[in-house]
Order: structure tokens, then C-alpha cells, then sequence
């Protein structure tokens, strides 16, 4: 049986008892033309997986942060097939790291599915992440996913119910995404008291490596969340950085920013 | 399968929302079936809202035209001035019923934020409405009935700043507050089971209206016409029609600067499928999916989407689609005026044109029946405004 580039990546964090730093940028972002230079930048710095926003024109799963660099991406041109090739270019040019792309349902619909599965199977996309598709709505979408080694990654929010939990944990491939709040992305200065126990329930019932998202701001978070989690998932917080950045200092910022969330994932005395 | 019309509808939203969405619907399927929450909301609709509401014979209007009769269903009698008080009375008692103290609503013409924040005074519960920017600029007096109500009007400058804007605001706000808060959508969209939800809470305008006319003519009509934004009042008179194959039902969207320019809002007749705002429904979208700007001179029907069981009254023929421009709108708005007495909200102003369009080709003994989904006091600046201007465009040609 072969492994995922997904399965490798955290079984070998796993072993150095390290969780894994996901950062979020949608393609396309700051400009068409800086994107898949700070990508790789982004990829150079520690980041373990990479996620890449298919820019939409309304994510509502998203808060501020993300909306506006979204709609900034959208008018400068990017699209799905901007995806795609930027991973193609990314993966030429000998970038091994994990890569899924997070997008909504619109746009894979718009692509097609068929074609979306063969076409970022051949860009080297390992997987999707696709927040407004709950796992009672995905059967068709996993049919036709799977089969070209493409992951879908589900989600756990802290309102899902233990039942559904276990019906979710089921289809999931890759990891699973936890979200930290009820509420949409954005950066908070305080995690959820109830953020462990959320976790470590959802470790009952699964082997799959657990990443959390929404909300992870600073290395302090991201440390806060390696000890229940496999992996940290940081996106309006990078935007952010990006956005106050000058842009003769864009890369250097964001390759600070990058390796000190990194340098927190890999205190692991405390995990439990 | 459940929530699904055909291929379309469906729950497509962020899986914090889910449990909420599961509840809702289970609660709803109890309470449909209760009889007590059942009465409960017949005597609301009776001595609060003031249902039943007529059906007014045009007789001006019919002599006028020299074909069809045509009647009015008249939701703009109802209190607040459209066929929104109807759903939200029935969704807020739901609501309170299951607990929440907290109602999220989006408002486009704001009748249906102004039909929440009434709700809410009446029954107690706090109100935060949505509105796009745009929309609050053209609809000045519902901002300011909304804000007597004790609602807290928010307004949206997010990206085009109407209707389909404000409804991410109030999801996004759901998500946030999804413990004590109900989002109370106002138009049969989104997904299950508010298009279900909806489209029951609404059918007591198609019910009524069956009696009221079965009473004055024997028969059933021979077409029924009603605007199509999300389609919720449509569906309500539709609903009660369905199985009755001799009742032409026609669907009116708004075609804006024309359907041949990119400025209008008829999914149903230039769209294509995809997913907006939670379920499968015909839309407007660019190739890549991004969901396209739209444009009505009637706010409650500027919105890129559409109900999902239109989608499928479309594709099974049931239904005819069709669309009115703000031209068309506008005239009857200042007909129906002038020739009967009734000041038709801009949205409702689409089924008149098309009735206006309709009735003279059809033989004298035929029964044509409009769903009058609002008043139009909301639009009355706005609609001066563009008839002068139109006037004015004539002039000068």
C-alpha cells in the first residue's frame, strides 16, 4: 500500500515528535505576479503543507482577512486553473512539500469535477479542502476524488456531535481539519478554553493526525495547540503580515514570521 | 433525498453550522405537525397580521386590456406591507420555541427586516438584520422602521453591497453565534430546510387565495403570476396550485437593463447551475464560478440566486420563467396606481407588467390572478425619481 504525501509528512513529524505548520495563502496573493514567489518563500521556511486558497467571490466560511485578500486575488485575475498551475510551476521546480487546495464548492463545480480531479492529480495537488461541503453532501464529490489520489479533507467543528463525529472521521483522508471556534476564520488573541477537551474527544475516535484552524494567531497559539493537535493550521495571521509588510520587505517578513510558528511546532516536551 | 428538489437544493454550508441545521429541521418537522403550534400561528396571522387577505377583482384594468380578468392577491394588506410578516412570525415563534433568544436576518427591500424586527418586538427577542449599504441608501424609510422596531440594523459595504451580501454577513454571523441565535431567512434559498421552511410558512397565501377564487369565479384561475427574487411568494401561491396542470403558474424575474445586457438578475432565464449561499440552485456566475453582480430597480429581487425548488419547477416545465425590465416595472408601478388605486412594491411591479402583458391575449372568460407580494411606500422615491428620469429620456429622444 502506498502512502500519501500527506501520511508520510506527518507520520515523519511524528517520529521527531514535531506537529506540523500549515499556513494558508490564496493563489494570486498580494499581486498575480508575487504569488508563487512568496509561496515558495512560505514553503522554504518550515511550512510542512501548504494550503492554497482558490479565490472566490464570496467565502463564507471565511471572516475579513481572508475575504478581502480573496476578492484581491479575484480581481487580479487568479483562478482555479491559476491554482493549478502555480502548483505545476511549484512542483517543477522540485517543491516536495504536501499542497491541497481550499476552495468552495462553486468553483470545483465550475471546473468540473472529472476534470478537476485528473488535472490537479497531474499539477501534483495532494488534496481538497472545501468548507461548505459537510461530509453528508461529499459521497459523490470523494467518488470521484479518491480514485486520482486526491484527499478531502472533512472538518470537526465544536459543535459537531459525538454521532456525527464518528460518521465524519470515517470518510476522512489526509487529516482532519478542527476548527478552534465557532465562528468564521480570523485572527483572536485567545484560544477556547474548551479547545483541548474538543480535541482530545476527537482523538477517541480517530487515527487521523488532527490540524486545527481559525484563530491561530502567533507561536504562542501554535504551541498551545501542538500539545492536543498534530498540526497548526495560520491564515488571516499571515495575511496580515503580508498586508503590513512593505513590499521591498515582503519576503523577509513573511520568512521570519514563517520560521518562528515553525520553531513552535517543534517544542514537543509538552505534548500530550 | 431529504432537501433535495430533483438534483437541486441540499445542505452546502460550513460543518459548524450543521448541528444547528439538524435541529432546525427536526424541530420544524414536530411543530408542522403539531396542531397547537399550528393554531398558535393562525391566530397570529388573524388578529395581528390580518389575514385572510382579499383577492380584488381589476375592473379598469380588465376593460382596459379587453381580455383576462385579473385579480390581485393582496399580501400588501398584510401588516408591515408584504408577504415577509408571514414567515417571520412563523420562524420567530420556532425559534423561541427552540430556545433562542437571538434572531440574525437579512434584509433586500427591508420588508423582511422590518417583518423580523416586528416579530421580535412582538415576541421578545433581540434582532440584528443585515443590509447592504445600496440597499439601505434606496430603501430610507424601512432603515428607519427597522431602527423604531429596535432592531440593529447593520449595514453591509462588503461587496456589492445588496442583498447577497448581507445574507453572508447574517451566515457569517450564525456561525459565530450559533448557540443562542436563529438566522431567520427570509426567502425560500439557502439550505434545507429553510426552502421547505419557507415555501409552508408562505403557502397560506396560495391557499387563500384558492378558496378566494374558486368563491368569486367557481373555478380555478387560468394563470397565476408572481415576481421571483428567491422566490418566496411565489412558491407560497405556487404551492397550492402544483398538481392543478390546467393553472398556468409563470415565474417573474427581473431583467434589469435587459436580459441581453450583464445588468440584470434572472437566474431562472440566463443562468447557469451551481451552488450559492448553501444550496444547488440555478445562479449567476462567470466561467470560473465567481458569483456575478446584479441589478434590479426592486431591491428584493437583486440577487443572484434563486430558490432550488424553482430550479426544479423550471426544469420539469411546471413552471414558466420569464423577466420584466425596470422599465416595464416602473410603467406598471405607476398604472396600477393610476388605474386602480394600488400602490404595488417595485418587486410586485414585475408581475403586473407581465400581466399587462399577458391578459389582452387571452379570450375574456380566462381568470388571470397576481400575486401582489408588497406595497410600494418603501419604493416611492425611487421609483419618482426613475420614472422622471425615464420621462425626461423620452422627451429628449
Amino acid at each position: 500500500m502506498s502512502f500519501s504525501r500527506i501520511e508520510q509528512m506527518f507520520a515523519r513529524l511524528q517520529e521527531k515528535g514535531e506537529g506540523a505548520l500549515i499556513p494558508y495563502i490564496p493563489v494570486g496573493y498580494p499581486t498575480a505576479e508575487r504569488s508563487e514567489a512568496l509561496i515558495r518563500v512560505i514553503a522554504e521556511s518550515g511550512a510542512d503543507l501548504i494550503e492554497l486558497g482558490v479565490p472566490y467571490s464570496d467565502p463564507l466560511a471565511d471572516g475579513p482577512t481572508i475575504q478581502e485578500a480573496s476578492q484581491i486575488a479575484v480581481a487580479g485575475g487568479a483562478k482555479l486553473s491559476t491554482c493549478l498551475t502555480t502548483v505545476k510551476s511549484l512542483r517543477d521546480s522540485g517543491l516536495n512539500l504536501p499542497i491541497v487546495l481550499m476552495g468552495y464548492c462553486n468553483s470545483f463545480l465550475a471546473y468540473g469535477l472529472e476534470r478537476l480531479a485528473c488535472d490537479a492529480n497531474a499539477a501534483g495537488v495532494d488534496g481538497l479542502i472545501i468548507p461548505d461541503l459537510p461530509s453528508t453532501m461529499a459521497k459523490s464529490w470523494v467518488d470521484i476524488f479518491e480514485p486520482h489520489g486526491l484527499d478531502v479533507i472533512f472538518f470537526l467543528a465544536p459543535t459537531t456531535s459525538e454521532e456525527r463525529a464518528a460518521a465524519v472521521v470515517q470518510q476522512g483522508k489526509g487529516f482532519l481539519y478542527c476548527i478552534s471556534v465557532t465562528g468564521v476564520t480570523g485572527e483572536r488573541d485567545t484560544l477556547p478554553d474548551e479547545l483541548p477537551a474538543f480535541l482530545k474527544q476527537v482523538r477517541t475516535v480517530t487515527n487521523l493526525p488532527l490540524a486545527v484552524g481559525f484563530g491561530i494567531s502567533n507561536e504562542k497559539h501554535v504551541r498551545e495547540v501542538i500539545q492536543y493537535a498534530d498540526g497548526a493550521i495560520v491564515g488571516s495571521a499571515l495575511i496580515n503580515v503580508i498586508r503590513q509588510s512593505s513590499p521591498d520587505k515582503l519576503e523577509s517578513e513573511v520568512r521570519r514570521f514563517i520560521r518562528e510558528l515553525k520553531q513552535a511546532t517543534c517544542l514537543s516536551e509538552t505534548r500530550v | 433525498m431529504d432537501g433535495f428538489f430533483g438534483q437541486y437544493g441540499g445542505a452546502f454550508v460550513a460543518e459548524t453550522l450543521i448541528r444547528n441545521l439538524e435541529e432546525l429541521n427536526k424541530e420544524y418537522i414536530r411543530v408542522k405537525a403539531d396542531p397547537m403550534f399550528r393554531a398558535e400561528i393562525s391566530k397570529l396571522l388573524k388578529v395581528f397580521v390580518g389575514r385572510p387577505t382579499p383577492v380584488t377583482p381589476l375592473h379598469r384594468m380588465t376593460e382596459q386590456l379587453g381580455g383576462a380578468k385579473v385579480y390581485l392577491k393582496r399580501e400588501d394588506l398584510t401588516h408591515t406591507g408584504a408577504h415577509k410578516i408571514n414567515n417571520a412570525l412563523a420562524q420567530a415563534v420556532l425559534a423561541k420555541k427552540m430556545g433562542k433568544r437571538r434572531i440574525v436576518a437579512e434584509t433586500g427591500a427591508g420588508q423582511h427586516g422590518v417583518a423580523v424586527a416586528t416579530a421580535c418586538s412582538l415576541l421578545g427577542m433581540k434582532c440584528v438584520v443585515y443590509m447592504g449599504a445600496v440597499d439601505a441608501q434606496r430603501q430610507a424609510p424601512n432603515v428607519q422602521r427597522m431602527k423604531l422596531l429596535g432592531a440593529d440594523l447593520r449595514l453591509v459595504h462588503s461587496g456589492q453591497k445588496t442583498l447577497k451580501d448581507a445574507i453572508n454577513e447574517a451566515i457569517r454571523d450564525w456561525i459565530t453565534n450559533v448557540g443562542d441565535t436563529h438566522y431567520l431567512l427570509g426567502s425560500a434559498v439557502g439550505p434545507h430546510p429553510f426552502p421547505n421552511m419557507v415555501r409552508d410558512f408562505q403557502s397560506v397565501i396560495g391557499e387563500e387565495a384558492r378558496s378566494q377564487i374558486m368563491e368569486a369565479e367557481g373555478r380555478l384561475p387560468d394563470c397565476i403570476i408572481a415576481c421571483v427574487g428567491g422566490g418566496s411568494n411565489a412558491i407560497g401561491m405556487f404551492s397550492a396550485f402544483l398538481n392543478d396542470e390546467d393553472v398556468k403558474l409563470i415565474g417573474v424575474q427581473a431583467a434589469g437593463d435587459g436580459l441581453d445586457t450583464d445588468k440584470h438578475a434572472a437566474p431562472l432565464v440566463k443562468g447557469t447551475v451551481g451552488i450559492v449561499q448553501g444550496s444547488l440552485t440555478y445562479m449567476l456566475q462567470d466561467e470560473d464560478g465567481q458569483i456575478l453582480e446584479t441589478h434590479s430597480i426592486a431591491p428584493g429581487l437583486d440577487y443572484p440566486g434563486v430558490g432550488p425548488q424553482h430550479s426544479y419547477l423550471k426544469d420539469s416545465g411546471r413552471v414558466q420563467y420569464t423577466a420584466i425590465s425596470n422599465r416595464d416595472a416602473l410603467q406598471a408601478f405607476e398604472y396600477l396606481c393610476r388605474t386602480e388605486g394600488i400602490l404595488p412594491a417595485l418587486e410586485s411591479s414585475h408581475a403586473v407588467a407581465h400581466a399587462l402583458k399577458v391578459a389582452p391575449t387571452l379570450p375574456k372568460d380566462a381568470v388571470v390572478l397576481v400575486n401582489l407580494s408588497g406595497r410600494g411606500d418603501k419604493d416611492l422615491d425611487q421609483a419618482i425619481a426613475a420614472l422622471d428620469k425615464m420621462k425626461q429620456s423620452e422627451v429628449s429622444v
